[in-house]
């Protein structure tokens, strides 16, 4: 039982940060820099709160020291209203909420992460995490993929991922571009030298589809379906099990994720 | 202690607890009913015994009493939020023990899970005592018995009415300074032993799940469905909101958070920016709501079904869906899926052997 411990916190309620900085990704996406101390775990999310308009989970990007980063895609009418703040100014929040990716499972192992679209936006922290504590790793792979050449996110981490992850697959749906492959970013999990890897972990985030599909393309591989990892998203008001709108089953996605394991999801019907 | 009183002694002992508590109870609204010229059983304050209706089940449950239907969090400006938590006096529900369980399931969501206790339905629900109602069987639609809600023992008061005379078992000391002076008797209260209808619930095995959802009966009961959601407003057990801001007309700046009852059978319950929605069909929907009440509640917090057979939802479908013969339906429906399961694994060991 939880009732004593909260008496007086009111945890509905949205606290004020400052818009540090606004940097645009592409025509749809704008990474949203919050001056912040508080201790986030990759994986995690705050709802993002504005008077008149609402509140929506967003996960964090970008965990530093003194910031932390939300991307946003311009989707719906709290990100619209979003992208009319202006550096300076104050956006109300509350978090962080959820659960995280297992860090000390994946200790010393091989890691592939394999994101589509925004889905990169939830594993960038995580991967920024990898970048400056490789060593907890035995190798890392980084599958991403993007619709066209106007979506794509991250240009300079993308490089920087290049050169120092073991492997990183990048990729267009419709176009055709250098550095990139075509096609979807589930066709070329194949192409990771999976047979070789005795050991590993995968971490799935994106749109519904692509994860079905990507799922779809693990069975085929027959890899651990026990070692998959997903991100789920779903709708949500109160990002604190109360409200009922991310429910699938016996979970909910705010608190018992929204990082799950496979076979902890895997007899939830939606 | 029990007690018994004419209705002249029993408004005076509500004008005494009046001045203590705010007490609740169904009465009739005449004329509000569903369809013209019916009236609608509701929870309201009352101050009167004879504003009690007392044999007959109430429309909506004593849940809005807790957890209104719509309730300011905040009054926001652009620059701040003003906390609204709701500041109550102690409270009296007169309920039946179907009703006092619907309560237990609430304060599951709304105290326990998660992380967080939820401080707007805390501060109310804590001061909450029941004056369990009298309950003669149930009505038509009800199926406590089966659900195992016919009992409780969560109540400060017992009280059975009768036409002349009202008897009041007294289960908390704190109240025996009501009944000073009032002549004792040997009322009991007696808890309900047989509905008129009896539930069979499904046994259902995690792994059983997929093959549960493509059952045939949820397309049948899906393509009766309007997806109004009414089984969900009138549900003592159901908790379901969502956040909505609205701005004021004379200060567009200014404005409340509020929180209002949502429906897990509404097409866009769980619709995301974008437009991205799970559950589509109306079978979707159903059979969302019916594992919840009879299967997923019960799962996570490794307790009872959330259930409590109040049998509201069947009263106030539209369609005529009874949830009752649709839970024995599904029960028989998972029992041939077992024995054929079972059939399976027998043969297959029989020709392995």
């Amino acid at each position: 039982m939880c009732q004593n411990q909260v008496a007086a916190k009111n945890h509905l309620k949205p606290i004020a940060y400052q818009v540090e900085q606004i940097i645009r990704q592409t025509a749809q996406e704008y990474i949203f820099r919050i001056t912040c101390s508080e201790e986030v775990k990759p994986g995690q999310f705050y709802e993002i709160s504005l008077p008149k308009v609402g509140e929506a989970p967003i996960s964090v990007s970008s965990i530093t020291a003194n910031y932390l980063e939300f991307t946003i895609r311009k989707v719906g009418k709290l990100t619209n209203y979003t992208f009319q703040l202006k550096a300076g100014d104050t956006i109300f929040m509350r978090g962080p909420y959820g659960n995280n990716f297992p860090l000390e499972k994946f200790k010393g192992g091989n890691l592939i992460v394999l994101a589509g679209g925004t889905g990169f936006c939830a594993v960038n922290s995580l991967l920024e995490y990898y970048y400056q504590n490789y060593n907890q790793l035995k190798s890392l792979y980084f599958l991403t993929g993007f619709r066209n050449q106007a979506s794509i996110l991250y240009q300079n981490r993308l490089a920087a991922y290049q050169a120092k992850f073991t492997q990183t697959i990048y990729c267009l749906d419709e176009e055709v571009k250098a550095g990139f492959k075509q096609g979807f970013v589930t066709d070329y999990l194949k192409e990771l030298p999976l047979n070789k890897l005795q050991d590993y972990y995968l971490v799935i985030v994106g749109p519904q589809p692509m994860m079905d599909a990507a799922l779809k393309e693990c069975k085929q591989l027959n890899l651990a379906l026990e070692k998959i990892w997903f991100s789920l998203e779903r709708r949500m008001s109160c990002g604190i099990g109360k409200c009922g709108h991310c429910k699938i089953g016996d979970k909910y996605v705010c608190v018992d994720g929204p990082v799950f394991n496979y076979s902890a999801i895997k007899n939830l019907i939606d | 202690m029990a007690f018994s009183l004419n209705y002249q002694k029993i408004d005076d002992i509500l004008a005494k607890l009046s001045s203590d508590y705010d007490i609740y109870a169904p009465v009739r609204l005449v004329g509000e009913g569903k369809f013209s010229a019916t009236d609608r059983i509701q929870y309201d304050k009352i101050t009167r015994a004879e504003q009690i209706v007392y044999n007959e089940k109430s429309d909506f449950s004593p849940r809005e009493i807790i957890s209104p239907i719509t309730q300011t969090l905040f009054y926001f400006t652009e620059n701040e939020f003003i906390e609204n938590l709701p500041e109550s006096r102690s409270i009296i529900i007169f309920a039946r023990p179907c009703d006092i369980n619907a309560f237990k399931r609430l304060d599951k969501i709304f105290l326990e899970n998660g992380d967080f206790a939820d401080s707007y339905y805390k501060s109310r629900r804590d001061k909450v005592h029941f004056a369990l109602l009298d309950c003669k069987g149930g009505w038509e639609s009800c199926f406590c018995v089966s659900m195992g809600t016919n009992k409780t023992s969560d109540y400060s008061l017992a009280v059975n009415f009768n036409s002349k005379t009202v008897e009041i078992e007294v289960n908390d000391s704190s109240f025996n300074k009501y009944f000073n002076d009032i002549k004792q008797c040997s009322y009991q209260y007696n808890f309900v032993k047989k509905n008129k209808i009896e539930v069979e619930l499904p046994e259902i095995r995690p792994e059983q799940i997929e093959k549960i959802s493509d059952l045939q009966i949820w397309q049948e009961y899906g393509q009766r469905c309007k997806s109004c959601g009414s089984c969900t407003a009138v549900c003592p057990s159901c908790s379901c909101f969502t956040t909505r801001d609205i701005s004021y007309k004379e200060n567009k700046k200014a404005g409340e958070r509020r929180r209002v009852w949502a429906s897990c059978l509404h097409p866009d319950f769980t619709e995301m920016a974008g437009g991205h929605s799970y559950r589509e069909t109306a079978a979707a929907r159903i059979r969302f709501r019916t594992l919840h009440k009879i299967y997923d509640y019960k799962k996570r917090f490794d307790t009872v079904n959330m259930c409590v057979g109040c049998g509201r939802c069947t009263d106030t479908c539209t369609q005529l869906i009874s949830f009752a013969t649709l839970l024995n339906r599904l029960s028989q429906e998972i029992k041939k899926l077992s024995v054929l399961e079972e059939g399976v694994e027998y043969v297959s060991k029989s020709s392995s052997s």
